[in-house]
């Protein structure tokens, strides 16, 4: 196949591949490398499932192409446990209850995880706001806010 | 469809100037993106900018602030001396989208986009921001009100694109600000927006403003007749009165399901008049 080759990090891994010009990274990530955790909900940056950092901003996959993660560093919800050591986040998403279908949550824990980084401390509200860019069908939003808060006080506290 | 990333700025022109078919810039793609999945557009050849290094940067100087057409508004967001400067600036640029949005979107981008709702550009034409556009036959700068023409059109040729965007510096008892309505607090498109910029004069009172319109006609509209009503005064109640009249005079914008002619052009009024306050306020007026 010809393509377009890009050389990137994922995940701390290199990786390298081929896609088309039109691609999204999104695609690449499911249908190219098998990395199926972000997920499509809209196509058009509305919804947030897709979301991943890309060197350290958080974007929605769905609006960058492939070819654009040439030399850079991606995170995808792959590289969130250490292992099999759940990350806060998604260990109070269980705990919490915070998903329910789930297609919503691979999305939320990046945007929350991007949220911590830069504000270890958010007041509910800040939360909120902060995760406007990822929408739920199930939950109606309360336990994700609950959860996210109290990860970042376990943080905290570690 | 061909992807290129070019390192400089000459290149990027070039490419963009030979192109066959149709060619695009693509700076953080949150609108081309979404029209070329949605196959309102079919690129031939998509120049992505973000390569090019003067292009990614905001710059002070002596005169003020470029910031690079590949800046991201999450960038401009972080940047303390331009958020001081240019508060209702910033703050209009980080209204777009979501923090994902935030994380790609440019207010070249927002401007080049050319929706009338498009929310930096109300706060820059306020501001009175200035478009260096660089193409084959050289550079020009003009200011941003004369970029879009109307809904999806702007007045660049072929081959041209907006290298950065040019805030002036100013004196310090200036402030400005920008106001949406929409009917959620996120994510949402502009229903009625106003940016206004203005400076005080040494006795307090408005030395000069600007006052600018959004998503009430097919471009912003600059109304100097609202700038008009609250220069030489300190934004009393007939002030602000005359101020939300002219706004709401002259906007003319379409009836939609968002939002019916009648409502838009009183909400004009009343978001200049509370942009105008907070504008005063940054300016240190009291
Ligand atoms: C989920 C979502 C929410 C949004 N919310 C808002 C919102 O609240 N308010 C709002 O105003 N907009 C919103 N938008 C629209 C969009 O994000 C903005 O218009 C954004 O500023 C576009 O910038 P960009 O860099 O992504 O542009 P791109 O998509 O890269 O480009 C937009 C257009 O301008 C052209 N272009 C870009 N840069 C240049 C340049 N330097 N020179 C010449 N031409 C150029 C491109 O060819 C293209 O035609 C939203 C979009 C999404 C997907
Ligand atoms: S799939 Fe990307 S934002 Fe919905
Ligand atoms: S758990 Fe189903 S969309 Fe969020």
């Amino acid at each position: 196949m010809s393509g377009i080759a890009v050389s990137t990090t994922i995940n701390g891994d290199d990786v390298e591949f081929l896609c088309q010009a039109e691609e999204t990274l999104l695609e690449v990530l499911r249908d190219r490398l098998g990395l199926t955790g972000a997920k499509e909900g809209c196509g058009t940056g509305d919804c947030g499932a897709c979301s991943v950092l890309v060197d350290d901003r958080l974007v929605c996959s769905c609006l960058v192409l492939g070819a654009e993660a040439e030399g850079r560093n991606i995170e995808t919800i792959e590289g969130m446990a250490d292992g099999d050591k759940l990350h806060p986040l998604q260990r109070k998403f269980i705990e919490h209850a915070a998903l329910q279908c789930g297609i919503c949550t691979p999305g939320f824990l990046i945007a929350a995880k991007d949220l911590l980084a830069k504000n270890a401390d958010p007041t509910e509200e800040e939360v909120r706001f902060g995760l406007a860019g990822n929408l739920c069908r199930c939950t109606g939003y309360d336990k994700i806010v609950r959860a996210v808060l109290d990860a970042a006080s376990e943080m905290r506290g570690a | 469809m061909e992807y290129v990333l070019p390192a400089s700025l000459n290149d990027a022109i070039g490419l963009l100037a030979g192109a066959k078919g149709n060619a695009f810039v693509l700076a953080g793609g949150s609108d081309l993106l979404v029209r070329m999945k949605g196959d309102f557009i079919e690129p031939d050849l998509i120049v992505d900018i973000k390569g090019i290094g003067e292009l990614a940067q905001i710059v002070q100087t002596a005169d003020g602030f470029t910031v690079g057409s590949a800046v991201p508004c999450a960038v401009m967001g972080e940047n303390t001396a331009l958020r001081k400067a240019w508060p209702g600036v910033v703050e209009a640029a980080n209204l777009i989208g979501s923090k994902q949005v935030q994380g790609r979107c440019t207010i070249a981008g927002n401007l080049c986009n050319a929706s009338p709702a498009a929310d930096s550009v109300p706060a820059l034409v306020a501001a009175g921001a200035r478009a260096v556009i660089a193409g084959p036959s050289g550079k020009r700068t003009i200011a941003v009100e004369d970029v879009p023409t109307g809904p999806g059109k702007t007045s660049l040729a072929k081959g041209e694109i907006v290298e950065a965007i040019v805030l002036d510096k100013r004196p310090s008892n200036s402030g400005d600000a920008y106001l949406r309505f929409i009917p959620r607090t996120e994510m949402d498109i502009a229903v009625v927006s106003a940016g206004v910029n203005l400076t005080l004069g040494a006795d307090g009172a408005v030395a000069s403003a600007r006052v600018a319109l959004g998503a009430v006609a097919a471009t912003v509209l600059l109304v100097s007749e609202a700038a008009d009503a609250i220069v030489g005064t300190r934004l009393d109640d007939t002030a602000m009165e005359k101020l939300a009249q002219a706004c709401s005079a002259a906007a003319s914008p379409i009836d939609d399901k968002r939002g019916t002619v009648h409502f838009r052009k009183k909400v004009a009024g009343v978001l200049a008049t509370r942009a105008a306050r907070i504008a005063y306020e940054r300016a240190g007026g009291k």
